[in-house]
């Protein structure tokens, strides 16, 4: 991702092309500082509100996060005990654990699952066929509608008695389960809502797929190479970056389901589907403990930023870009 | 889009490959289709219908007037929550156009030091959690006596949108560098550069910003449960689940109120389908 991204921004500098009318060097200084005054001046919206919505914001949460800061009382300062609260294994003092694996148990499952079928899908749909476009924007319809509106759906499609999904189990004779309210399927059940807008990442794969340079294909079936291994060989390593780049994403915005937990299960039964993110909201919002919280949120931030230092890590072995194979640099 | 072409094969296979593509296809659009139906045909059923065994994916007799009742039953008057939602849903897109368009042009077209850094933080924040930052804005907030307003949920749109600066950045980019020349020879400025070449010709863009940016909103719901506390302040996501008298097990209701939530996000799509879709892919591929 780091090369991604440095190909981004030497693609961006690289279009100016405007050195060659300058001539004289005194001219040019001039205008050089004209043209960096007003960059900044063209980007200081952006430089303020991050400085005031995010890095301040992140700053103060750190601090929050050593007192027991709460909307009803002044803070007072208590060192690690928030940290030490929330890494307790005792459920009493905390639930940081029972959070931590719910939410990976979701990550974990849904990602690879809706990757394997957007991608599948993705490539059935690569091919001349009639009706692409209609499929295309089949798939992508779950994405559009509001998540409140999904959960509300679902939750009605899971109702034990009456709902779709045991109906239709029942036709091919099997009893359906309780859902959302079995410690054992509520989990289950919010992964099936997740694999149902799959589709989202579909489009990207779709993209990436076409961009593959068909010679590419047709060299490795000049070489004997099967669908297979065109497939293995040519496909994957290709699609790497896209993979990688929804890979990313997707964990990063899993981690952060929150409102099918709450409008389906509320994190019952018995915190089966108590989610982190829906934690940090009781924690802050319902509980105002807002020191307590923030040490949550900390470790929220800490815990992200190691799964994306990690991915980004293996993806030196994984991840090919057309630059190394361009430059016959094989990994 | 275009397909891509694939080398060419011999009749048979590919006959039989399409058909199992088709195939599949086929049943993933079933799979994906079934809930909408259900949700629609629920709307549409009289009460009698909703508990019965085995339930029925088509309702026997339509009934029109669920779409009707349903918004009246609505503890918060349906026209009440849709203004709600527009209050902030349309500041917030038009702040996020302008001035992510701002500050996409000057990552796009000036070169100042340190650009690359920055806009290397553009790109970091967008995998930023939002939930990281949501407390101490919170007390922020509820300190300046924003909460019950819409202010927490619009003001951080005048200050720019990273995916729309990532976006617009990408667009400006591609803009010849000749049409910049020309202007300036005209006697434009960098301000007037932007205005004149950039904006008119990036519309098609702003306009995905904008509805993306509208959608985002609409469909917001963790915001707005903070910083609203009263209900009447409620934007149509938190108020299609409230019915006077607490009437929870009326799921024709709940549908209704749940299709007239996914209504304006879904004709947004179908509008502006094809930028709408160029506009999510660009980022994933583009890199």
């Amino acid at each position: 991702m780091q090369d991604v991204q440095e190909s981004r921004l030497t693609h961006g500098t690289g279009a100016l092309g405007r050195v060659t009318k300058r001539t004289g060097a005194a001219k040019r200084t001039k205008r050089e500082n004209q043209e960096e005054r007003i960059g900044w001046l063209f980007v200081s919206p952006f430089v303020i509100g991050f400085v005031l919505f995010t890095v301040g914001p992140m700053l103060v949460s750190f601090v929050l996060s050593f007192t027991d800061a709460s909307m009803l009382k002044p803070a007072v300062f208590v060192g690690f005990e928030n940290y030490v609260n929330l890494f307790s294994t005792d459920e009493i003092r905390s639930l940081f654990w029972r959070t931590l694996y719910n939410t990976s148990y979701y990550v974990l499952i849904s990602v690879p699952l809706g990757m394997a079928v957007g991608f599948g899908m993705a490539i059935l749909l690569n091919q001349k066929l009639r009706g692409q476009g209609i499929f295309r924007t089949l798939f992508y319809l779950p994405s559009i509608i509001p998540p409140v509106a999904v959960s509300l759906l679902w939750v009605w499609i899971f109702h034990q008695e009456f709902g779709l999904l045991n109906a239709a189990l029942r036709v091919v004779g099997i009893p359906g389960p309780a859902w959302l309210t079995s410690t054992a399927w509520a989990k289950p059940a919010l992964i099936l809502v997740s694999l149902w807008g799959a589709g989202g990442g579909l489009l990207v794969f779709l993209a990436g797929l076409q961009g593959v340079p068909t010679d590419l294909y047709d060299a490795a079936k000049v070489d004997g190479a099967g669908a297979w291994s065109r497939f293995w060989r040519v496909t994957i390593p290709m699609m790497s970056p896209t993979l990688f780049f929804v890979l990313v994403t997707s964990i990063i915005a899993s981690f952060q389901v929150f409102v099918t937990a709450l409008i389906m299960t509320n994190g019952g039964p018995a915190n089966a589907t108590l989610m982190y993110v829906l934690y940090l909201y009781r924690l802050a919002f319902v509980q105002f403990r807002m020191g307590p919280a923030s040490a949550l949120a900390w470790a929220y931030f800490v815990i992200i930023m190691g799964f994306a230092g990690v991915l980004f890590f293996t993806a030196r072995t994984w991840v090919y870009y057309e630059s190394d194979l361009l430059g016959g640099k094989k990994k | 889009m275009t397909t891509l072409v694939q080398a060419p094969r011999s009749m048979s296979p590919i006959s039989l490959r399409k058909v199992v593509s088709y195939l599949v296809l086929t049943v993933g659009a079933v799979i994906i289709l079934i809930p909408f139906i259900w949700m629609v045909s629920t709307s549409l059923k009289p009460p009698t219908e909703l508990f019965i065994y085995p339930p029925r994916l088509f309702p026997s007799v339509i009934r029109w007037q669920n779409y009707i009742e349903a918004p009246n039953a609505s503890f918060i008057p349906l026209g009440q929550a849709v203004w709600n939602s527009l209050l902030f849903a349309l500041p917030v897109a038009f702040f996020d156009v302008i001035t992510s368009a701002v500050v996409a042009f000057g990552f796009a077209r000036l070169r100042f030091r340190g650009s690359n850094v920055l806009f290397f933080i553009v790109l970091s924040t967008m995998m930023l959690p939002p939930q990281v930052t949501m407390i101490p804005l919170f007390i922020l907030f509820a300190r300046l006596g924003w909460v019950n307003t819409y202010l927490p949920l619009v003001v951080q749109a005048l200050f720019g949108w990273n995916y729309a600066i990532f976006l617009l950045r990408q667009f400006f980019a591609s803009i010849p560098e000749e049409l910049d020349n020309a202007a300036r020879i005209d006697g434009c400025g960098w301000w007037g550069i932007f205005l004149r070449i950039h904006l008119p010709l990036a519309k098609a863009a702003l306009g995905i910003v904008a509805i993306l940016s509208f959608t985002g909103s609409w469909s917001e719901y963790l915001r707005p449960l903070i910083y609203l506390k009263d209900p009447m302040l409620w934007p149509l996501a938190l108020a299609l689940q409230t019915f006077q008298g607490g009437k929870t097990n009326r799921w024709e209701y709940l549908m209704v109120m749940s299709i007239l939530l996914t209504v304006p996000p879904l004709v947004l799509f179908f509008v502006a389908q094809g930028r709408y879709i160029q506009g999510i892919v660009i980022s994933g591929v583009k890199g």
